[in-house]
Formats: structure tokens, sequence, C-alpha cells
């Protein structure tokens, strides 16, 4: 009892108020069938099966160079096109509630666009656009001598790619929501516009920042079908840790690609728990 | 109270709405007729489509039953995997022995299955070659022109696709023949190749786009049967075969899968299946889709369609696929260390 | 002239940079995409194109992609809300720790969650031989796919319904309680036309998501050609089949889907957009 008093955010004055909404046996109940089915069951078998290596086993399975490299590409490209993806992703939620010009509502709908194509789709797609004979890859390659497909930074753009529509589509809502009052009564009281939007408008979509930050990062970690056709898939060098999974498999090692699961889940899972926490702080302190 | 009423109501619920689609849905085969499903690596995939159209004529034509015959292709090693895990494959055809029995040691496969046809339960065989751009510019010729600073390599992961596997040992094997070679001297080779490997793509079909569409690398190596086929995709003109005077007997394995068929009672139909490869319809169907068959008048009346090469053979180079397997593929292997850094 | 520009409005070079950052990045990353789709797809002119998708197994493909995507959606649109509902509305311990289960499914890898339902129901999982004594299939059969793409598509509706619902805060809900209405009819009256059009984004983007999952399903399905082959997984078969314009063709129809359906979105919600000026 005492270490719910604690957690209960705000106090026993708002518990008081809690009572005052009903449903909250009913959908929670509701909440917990779902979550238990769908994600809790099946990401405990995965979580319970490299332990049959041991604990000695499961450690060797995981310090092993090359996992380790996998580990860091897959974690380091993910965060990269998710860092990228933000200011990409602010100036689309911007130019769509923000802007009047023609263009807006198809763009809007194209913001979508990465959820509906199959990631195997962008991921042949991505390929012959970034490849040293396509679209945008020769160009590339001619003026600057860049190669993007078939390198680390394929698997980035890749990333980007899944990623975007996050974080657009987490700020945009709240950008909508935004009244401008708030924007209006700074600029009553003297505020620049810079001075506006670093202080009211950037705090308040910083939350939503850093939801859609966490979900365009959570998303791209475990990419696979897009990330594979573009990645080039070099041990040491662009092999990303879903494809050690895969790899594993193949050999029929469950145990040793489940411990690189695990290991995985683990890390998004705090990655995503410190966002959560960070987010909440954020709130808090905007109230 | 009422809270705590509705809360367990709701965790009876949820379940409820999940029900149908946990259990709704028997496999489609419990209905149907007559039907067999052949799960197979990714090359084969137009030598079974028409060969299951000429053999569910044949079957027609002697038991006067109609067969719907099903495939399912994709990486060797995953297809195994996907019968271990329950997929109901009446019969598999997929590319190397070990696949097999891996499928075999979980009992679902009779552990002398190799024993059960002809010609090792290869009703077909394919080697290794080389497709290089037109002209061949690099003029590659043999394995050791592949190790040139320069050559750019295409192959897919030895990892994850069976033809890879071909690749890497019909090369292994090569560099064993080498006068004076030893151990060493073969891994250091293997070690030059890889460095000239810009793409692992994860399937033989991968490499094959990658080659041949994005324009990448110098050389696929590939099977036989799929570079006659990029030459017919991809234009003739584009593209030479190479066939290097020493390459690996491929042996692509079939099985009758014992406890599916006995469960579906489908043993009659799955064993013909198998056996109608082997006639002369089914040996001219894999000779017209480029593998080479074991009828040895067929094969010398399409000798310019099948060069003469030296094979090796899996058995006699590297005794059997569980040995090569484990010293090459496994984690920790040869093809593991060549990338280990700092050597 | 700037000092004519509302207070509100940003200097023109912002403005400019800002839509010029959008603009390039839509096109790059949005647009090219899905114009290589489109033009791979009509390479051989649109007949071949017709013929490609009125082909016997991408029909079937068609099918079953939509079956999956009907049995998928309504799992995750009642589980979303109830799960938005005691999140946002209720304080409790642990409630953090719900958030990130619930956005997990976003960041397991497609390829982990397929392998976690071949875990417990194929052969050698926690029921497989109880399945297989009944003979129930489950993975490599539709259930499969339905649950890896329940799965996969987890997070759309709480996550796009959550954050609305968090900014509205319980005030109204709270003053609807007060006044005696029940639980039901607080959700149906004052939650749900608050954040209806929300909830109705996110049940597209559950579908459009649903329609278009393929690592996930690619584990589960076996790939047995119009059997259980998804939209996703017949344009890989058809690409490795060097059928390039007819993968194109078909992955265009799913990309077709997914626009109707996102267009479908941007309707709704400018219409809701006029309601509510008109309400005002």
């Amino acid at each position: 009892m005492s270490g719910a008093t604690l957690m209960a955010a705000p106090g026993p004055a708002r518990r008081a108020k809690v009572a005052a909404i009903p449903g909250f046996g009913l959908t929670f109940g509701i909440t917990l069938a779902w979550l238990g089915t769908i994600v809790v069951i099946p990401l405990a078998a995965l979580a319970l099966r490299p332990w049959e290596l041991g604990l000695f086993g499961l450690i060797d399975s995981l310090s092993d160079a090359r996992v380790l490299a996998s580990l860091r590409l897959s974690f380091g490209a993910a965060l990269l096109a998710a860092l990228v993806d933000l200011p990409l992703g602010l100036a689309l939620a911007w130019a769509v509630v923000r802007m009047n010009w023609p263009g807006r509502r198809l763009l809007d709908a194209l913001v979508d666009m990465p959820f509906a194509l199959p990631t195997a789709v962008a991921g042949i797609a991505l390929t012959a656009l970034f490849a040293p004979n396509g679209w945008v890859g020769a160009p590339l390659a001619q003026l600057f001598g860049w190669s993007v497909a078939f390198t680390p930074a394929g698997v980035a753009v890749a990333l980007m790619f899944v990623g975007l529509p996050f974080i657009v589509r987490t700020v945009e809502p709240v950008m909508r929501d935004l009244a401008k009052d708030a924007e209006e009564a700074a600029a009553t009281l003297g505020a620049t516009r810079s001075q506006t939007l670093r202080r009211v408008v950037l705090p308040a979509l910083a939350p939503a920042l850093l939801t859609g930050f966490g979900l365009a990062f959570a998303r791209a970690v475990g990419e696979y079908g897009s990330v594979i056709f573009i990645a080039g898939n070099m041990p040491m060098v662009s092999e990303i840790a879903p494809l050690l999974i895969v790899i594993r498999l193949e050999q029929f090692d469950f145990a040793g690609a489940a411990a690189v699961g695990l290991a995985m889940l683990s890390l998004s899972f705090g990655i995503l728990l410190l966002l959560n926490l960070a987010q909440r702080r954020l709130r808090r302190s905007r109230r | 109270m009422a809270d705590c009423r509705t809360s367990r109501r709701a965790l009876l619920a949820a379940p409820a709405l999940l029900a149908p689609a946990l259990l709704g849905l028997r496999p489609a085969e419990a209905q149907q007729s007559l039907s067999l499903l052949n799960v197979s690596y990714d090359p084969t995939r137009e030598l079974y489509r028409d060969y299951n159209a000429a053999f569910a004529r044949t079957w027609q034509q002697r038991s006067g039953q109609t067969v719907r015959i099903n495939t399912s292709h994709g990486g060797s090693g995953r297809q195994a995997r996907a019968v271990i895990d329950g997929l109901p494959a009446d019969v598999v055809t997929l590319a190397l022995a070990f696949d097999v029995d891996e499928v075999a040691t979980r009992g679902l496969i009779a552990p002398d299955w190799i024993k059960r046809l002809p010609n090792n339960s290869a009703p077909y065989t394919s080697t290794i070659v080389f497709l290089v751009r037109k002209g061949n510019p690099k003029s590659i010729r043999d394995w050791g022109d592949l190790l040139k600073p320069g050559v750019s390599v295409i192959t897919p992961n030895p990892k994850t696709s069976g033809g890879a596997r071909w690749n890497y040992l019909a090369f292994y094997a090569w560099a064993r023949k080498q006068p004076g070679a030893t151990e060493a001297t073969a891994e250091e080779a293997l070690r030059r190749l890889f460095r000239n490997v810009p793409v692992l793509d994860t399937g033989a079909r991968g490499s094959t786009t990658t080659f041949a569409q994005r324009a990448q690398g110098d050389v696929l190596l590939a099977w036989e049967n799929e570079a006659h086929l990029a030459l017919q995709e991809f234009g003739a003109g584009n593209f030479d075969i190479v066939y290097p005077p020493l390459s690996i007997l491929a042996e692509p394995s079939v099985a009758v899968v014992d406890r599916i068929v006995d469960r579906r009672g489908t043993r009659a139909l799955a064993e013909a299946y198998l056996q109608g490869l082997y006639t002369p319809e089914g040996q001219a169907t894999a000779a017209k889709h480029f593998y080479r068959p074991r009828d040895a008048a067929l094969l010398a009346q399409h000798a310019d369609r099948f060069p003469h090469m030296e094979l090796v053979t899996i058995d006699d180079a590297f005794g059997g696929w569980a040995e090569a397997q484990r010293r090459h593929f496994n984690d920790g292997g040869l093809f593991d260390r060549i990338y280990r850094p700092g050597r | 002239m700037s000092q004519f520009r509302p207070a509100t409005a940003d200097p023109a070079w912002l403005r400019l940079s800002v839509a010029g950052v959008a603009l390039l990045t839509a096109l790059v990353l949005l647009v090219l995409p899905l114009a290589a789709v489109f033009t791979e797809a009509l390479r051989r002119g649109l007949p071949a194109a017709w013929a490609a998708i009125a082909e016997p197994d991408t029909l079937a493909a068609i099918r079953l992609t939509l079956l999956v995507a009907v049995l998928t959606v309504p799992v995750n649109l009642v589980g979303g809300l109830a799960a938005a509902w005691c999140i946002t509305k209720f304080d409790f311990p642990g409630k953090r720790v719900l958030v990130t289960l619930i956005e997990l499914p976003f960041s397991v890898s497609p390829v982990i969650s397929g392998l976690t339902f071949v875990l417990i129901f194929g052969a050698h999982g926690w029921l497989g031989e109880w399945l297989q004594a009944r003979d129930i299939q489950v993975i490599f059969a539709l259930p499969g796919l339905v649950l890896a793409t329940i799965f996969v598509t987890f997070p759309f509706v709480a996550r796009t319904v959550m954050p609305l619902m968090q900014e509205q805060g319980r005030e109204e809900e709270e003053a609807a309680a007060t006044l005696g209405a029940g639980g039901l009819s607080t959700f149906l009256r004052v939650t749900l036309p608050n954040v209806k059009w929300a909830l109705l984004a996110g049940v597209l983007l559950c579908n459009a998501r649903a329609m278009g999952e393929f690592g996930a399903v690619s584990v589960v399905s076996g790939h047995v050609r119009g059997e259980t082959n998804t939209m996703p997984l017949h344009v890989e078969i058809l690409y490795n089949e060097y059928q390039f314009s007819g993968a194109f063709a078909v992955a265009a129809l799913l990309a077709l889907l997914g626009l109707v359906t996102l267009g479908a979105k941007v309707v709704l919600e400018r219409l809701a957009g006029r309601q509510a000026g008109g309400a005002a």
C-alpha cells in the first residue's frame, strides 16, 4: 500500500478524484488481457529461451565480436536516424499544420506512407534509388563520390525512412492543439518571435518530440525488411543485429537467436523507459 | 467491489475476442480433396512449376484423381526450419543434404532417407559457375582470378544461403588443390576472396539482382541453372557464363516427410511425385531448366549446355555435410574467423 | 514591411527554410521511393501490371491480406482504447511500465515477433504437441498471421489516442461522473467525441500497417503460394522470380490501398475541422 501511494504521482488529493471517473476495473482488465496475450506471454517465451545456454553460455554468445558490432550498428544507426529525423519531422509537421499552401493535404497523406508501404518494398525501392546507378545514388556518387547503398549510411537512410512518420504524427496533434493565444500573449508581452518560439512553442512541443524520437528510434532498432536490401550485410561493417538473429535461426540455433533478441529487447526497453521518465519530468515541469 | 467484478469479466472477455482468431481456422489442407505440399529452396521455382503441371496430368491419368500441388520457396535453411516448426510439407526438395538431415534428426523423416531413392536421393545435380559482364573485361577464367586486386565478387552470405555454401566450398576445394597448399594457405585465400566481396545478400536471388540490376561487382558466383536463368531474364547480350575448370558437384536432395504423409495419408502420392523426377520426362524437365540430369544419355545430348568440368564431391573433399558445416559455417567456424578483426 | 506582419507569424527566412527542409525531406524520403515503385510497375505498361494483379495467386494474396487486416484492427481498437482510458484517466503504480510495455512491440524486431509465436505455437514450442494432437495449425496458417500482425500493429491506436487524451485532461469526465453519468455513457458522450479523429487516424494507421507488414508475417507464413501468402510476401516471391514489373504492380496496389486509407483519413479530418469550425 505504501508503495502504491509513493508511486501514484500527485499524491492523495489526486487519488480521491480518481474514484470519480468509473471504468478503471474494466479498462484495466482489458488492457492486461490484451497486453498479456499478445505481448507479455510471447516475449516471456523469448526471454526464457536463451537461458538453456546457461548464464555463461549466454554471455559468451553475446560477447562475440560480431554480435557486439551488429548491436552497435543497429543501435547507433537507429539513434542517428531518429536524431536526423527530429528536425526533418518537425519541419514536415510545421509545413502540414501551420503553413497554408496547396500541396498541404497531399503532403499530409504522404507522411504516413512509410507505415503503409511493406518494408521489403521500401527496401527495394530505396536500394534502387540510392544504388550507384540510381536516381539519387548516381548524382551523389558523381558529385561527391559518396556511396550510400551497401554501406552503413544506407542502413541509416532506410531507418530514417521508417522512423520519420512517428515524429511527424506525434508532434502534429500537439502542434494543432497548441493555442495561438499563448503565442499571441507572448508577443503582446513584447517577446520577439524567436523568443516566443524558443520559450513558448518548443517547450510545449518538447514532450511530443521526445515521444516521437523514442518511437522512431524503437521502430528503427528492430527494422529488418527494408535494411537487408540496402545494407550490404558485411560482417563487422554493415550487418544489423536482426540479420544476425536470422542467421542464427538458419543454423537451428534457437537459443542463440533468442539471446540476441533478448539483448535487443532489454536495451530498447531500457531506453524507452528512460525516455518515458524524461518525458514525465518535462510534462511536470511545464504544469 | 463493483470494480473487482468488472475487471474479472474483462479478463474473461478479452481472450474470448481472440479465440476465433486462435482456433477458428483449421488448416486448409484438411478440407481439400487431394493436395501435396512441396517445400523447396529458391532456384527451383521454374523447374517445379513445370514439373507440377506435368505430374498433376500424369496422376490424373493414372488414378483419376485431381491433385493440387502447392509449393513454398525460400532459403534452404529457412525452409528446413519451417518444416521442423510444423509446416506440413509432404515432400522437401532442398539445396543440400545437411538441411534434410536437420529435419530427419527431429524425427520427421526416417534416418536412412538418402538411401531410399537412387543417386543419393538427388534426381538432378548442379554446380557453381561464374557470371561475368559481357566480353569478360576482367578476364576471369578460374578461381584464382577472383583474388586479383580490383576484382569485385558478388556472392550471397554462406550463413543464410545454401547456394553460397556451395560457392564457398567450391572455392575452398580449388584452394586446397593448388600446388603446395595447406589449410593455412586455403584460409588465407578465403580471406583474400572475401576482401573482394562488397555485398553479401541473404539469398542467391538477391545476389543475382544486386549483380544484374544494381550493376555491382565484376563476377557473380552462381548456381549453373541460376546463371542460365539470369541470361534469359536480364538479356544474354549483357553477360557471359564462365565455366571454371574445377568446381563442386552440388546434389540437391529430395525426401518424403514420413510423419506428415502418414498423418495425411498422402504417402503413395508423395512417393510417386519424387519418383517421377527420375523418369525420362522428369529428367527432361530438369535439363530444360538447366539442372544436370542423372540420365547419362540425356546429359550427353545436352553437352553444349552442360560442358564437362572436373567436379569434386562434398564427401570426398570435405568428409560430408555435417563435417563441412561444423568446420566452416557454424558459429566460430572458419567463415566467422576470416571476418574476425585484427588478423 | 516586417512590422506589418502579425506578431505570431514567423519571419520569411524561417518559413522558407522550414518549407524547404520539409519539401526536400518529403521529396527524397517519401515521393521518390513511391515514384520508383510506380515507374517499375508500369514499365511494361498498364495491361501487364493489371494482368499481374488479376492472376489467381495474387487475388488469393489480396483476399488473405484484407482478411488479416479485418481480424486485426478490432482487437487493437478495443485494447488500445481501454489502455488509453485507464492510463490517462487514472493514476496507479506501474503506469510508466505499462506505457512502455504498450510501446514495446514497435521496438521488437519484426523477425523476433514472428519468432516468439514460433516458440509458443511451433511444433517444438510450448503448445506445439497439444496443438498437433488436435490437428490445429496456428503458425503457417491464418491464426499465426493474425497474431503476428496484431503484435506488430499493437501500439498504433493506443499511441495516437493517448497524447490527445492526456492533453485534454480529466475535467470533463470528472464533471460527467459527478453529474451521475455511468462509465459507458461518459465514454460515449464525452471522451469519444473528443478523441474520435485521433482514434480514426490510429485505426487507419493500424490498418495500413497491418496490410503492409512483412518481416513478422514472413516468419510465420510458410510461404505457400495461393494459401498463406499475404500481399507483401507475394511481392517478395514475384521479385525473386525476376517478375519485377509484376512484383512492383502488386506493391503499387498495396501502396495505393495504403494511400487511399491515408487519404480517407485526411478527408475525414478536414470534415471534422469544418464541423468544429461551424460549431464554434
